[in-house]
């Protein structure tokens, strides 16, 4: 039997990181920076919720779209934080990861022959998932000249007037940009103006420096009918493996999405729901601790590539940051690099799509001890070469 | 403000070079520097430690924690007996705590011996002291905000989206 792929699995090429995975094998006194999740752990408090759940025998299905009490939680949460309001009735869904959520959303929302906006560089999974789901991919690049951030002009020069969805990911990966509300509101004006449906990834939310705090796209007037907001456990509160994410939206979109989740994963994973009804519940002080650190290790970064002689603009979100590699290498080539030489394993930022040429992302969801020594080597290896 | 910032890095690690902290928190080295000095001279630091794991030292380490109950008179207050009590080298922190008894002592030696005969010889017969209970420390799991266990090993892939 030869299995015949389907078109549309064909037409998404393999990661453009595996390669490097293997390197990275070859190699025992690798540093990653290449890491796109916390290298702390999911804070206690939730853990010991996780396991006295299953000690009380919690195993079952919940409600397909969560256990209400979890979208209660969820609903005051975001209400508090973002100045969102959703009903846990209708309009919140709790799912496997964020990912489970975005996937749900294009195939509720795109048919075949739709296009669907990407703002890139941005997270690697939206591409594909417009491409299984039978839409059109618009790359919608920003610049490092922008700080990243979406500009209306960017949307324009891209033809995205004509498109049917945007897909924003604020705060970023890879770059770490964030848009303050002043650079969401054109934005949203061309949502508004070209009837766009906006998916918004805020699963960095919380993950906001300098005194910046995350504004959803979806609290800008006229915004909410139209918008689906991703978020999720896995960066703030450190629990991607338990996989749990949420989608809020309109009513009539969120049952749409839940039609597929019944059928294709019942529910999202109970122990996580427990784990996670216990992090929104006591573990204010966790994050807000993780966030500090992150913060110091930011500037720690940043300080060191201005030292180092790297072009890096002042990313001020999410864990990464996003240095130009310097003159006479394509980022490709200062992966592989710096990776083989020195052992530090980065990310090319052409990875994350148009206008990732030249740009490495850079984790900072590592240590302190770990950054210093990955710094350090990443400085030798352009002394060496630049 | 920036006081607090850099007394948050030297309690996370008194280690941390000047240069990382500047580094780390956007301040310029100097002001690192003179932002710690003035930290000791206003006497806020009083000192730096490491955080050791006695446990995995051959040489034997023995601490205790005494609890004791004392009682005033007109002359001596709480402060005269703390006083007196911690110009002992063997007592390594002195706290009035609230509850069941007045001081919470910690005291460290090479031996049982030694520590017992401290508490005896020389903590016992003060006379505002009326009773001391030690409890000798068996095995330590968390110090200073550090576990002491063999911590949780770092699984993530080396690459991840």
């Amino acid at each position: 039997m030869t299995f015949e792929l389907s078109e549309r699995v064909q037409t998404v090429p393999p990661s453009g990181i595996r390669r490097f995975f293997e390197i990275a094998e070859e190699r025992d006194d690798v540093i990653s920076l290449g890491v796109g999740e916390p290298d702390f752990s999911t804070p206690w408090a939730a853990r010991d919720a996780a396991i006295t759940s299953l000690e009380q025998g919690k195993t079952s299905y919940t409600a397909n779209r969560g256990k209400r009490e979890l979208r209660e939680a969820i609903a005051d949460y975001v209400a508090d934080r973002f100045e969102l309001g959703y009903d846990p009735e209708e309009e919140i869904i709790v799912t496997a990861g964020a990912s489970e959520a975005v996937d749900l959303a294009f195939r509720a929302f795109v048919d075949p022959g739709d296009t669907v906006a990407i703002a890139q560089p941005s997270y690697i999974s939206y591409e594909p998932g417009v491409i299984f789901a039978g839409g059109e991919v618009l790359s919608v690049p920003t610049t490092e000249e922008d700080e990243f951030r979406l500009t209306v002009e960017g949307l324009e020069q891209a033809g995205a007037d004509e498109a049917d969805m945007l897909v924003l990911c604020y705060p970023n990966n890879p770059t770490g940009a964030i848009m303050t509300e002043a650079d969401l509101e054109p934005i949203a004006e061309f949502a508004r103006e070209h009837d766009l449906m906006v998916l918004s990834d805020e699963i960095y939310a919380e993950l906001t420096y300098d005194g910046n705090e995350h504004v959803s796209i979806a609290s800008l007037e006229g915004m909410r009918e139209r918008t689906i907001v991703f978020n999720g456990f896995s960066k703030a509160h450190a629990m991607t493996g338990l996989r749990l994410g949420y989608a809020l939206g309109p009513a009539k979109a969120i049952n749409a999405m839940n039609k597929i989740h019944q059928y294709t994963m019942l529910s999202a994973p109970t122990t996580a729901q427990h784990a996670a009804l216990e992090a929104l519940g006591s573990c204010e002080n966790d994050v807000r601790d993780m966030v500090n650190e992150y913060d110091r290790r930011r500037q720690f970064v940043l300080s060191r590539f201005r030292e180092i002689g790297m072009d890096v603009f002042e990313a001020k979100g999410a864990f990464y940051c996003f240095p130009e590699v310097p003159e006479g290498f394509t980022a490709e080539e200062f992966a592989e690099g710096v990776l083989r030489e020195q052992g530090v394993a980065v990310v090319p930022g052409d990875v994350f799509g148009e206008g990732g040429e030249d740009h490495l992302r850079i984790s900072y969801a590592t240590g302190l001890d770990d950054l210093r020594k990955a710094l350090a080597r990443i400085e030798a290896f352009v002394e060496e070469h630049a | 403000m920036s006081e607090r910032e850099v007394l948050e890095l030297l309690r996370e690690n008194a280690r941390y070079s000047t240069a990382d902290i500047a580094r780390m928190t956007g301040l310029e080295e100097s002001e690192v520097d003179d932002t710690i000095e003035e930290l000791e001279a206003a006497g806020v630091v009083r000192g730096y430690q490491a955080v050791v794991d006695w446990d995995k030292l051959e040489d034997e380490r023995v601490r205790a924690e005494v609890e004791l109950n004392v009682t005033l008179d007109r002359e001596t207050g709480y402060d005269d007996i703390a006083e007196r009590l911690a110009r002992f080298p063997q007592v390594k922190a002195l706290r009035l705590v609230s509850g069941d008894y007045d001081f919470d002592m910690e005291v460290e030696g090479d031996s049982i011996r030694e520590v017992s005969q401290f508490i005896s010889e020389k903590v016992a017969p003060v006379p505002e002291i009326t009773q001391t209970v030690t409890h000798y420390v068996m095995t330590s799991y968390k110090e200073n905000g550090i576990e002491l266990g063999d911590g949780e090993d770092d699984e993530r892939l080396s690459f991840s989206p």
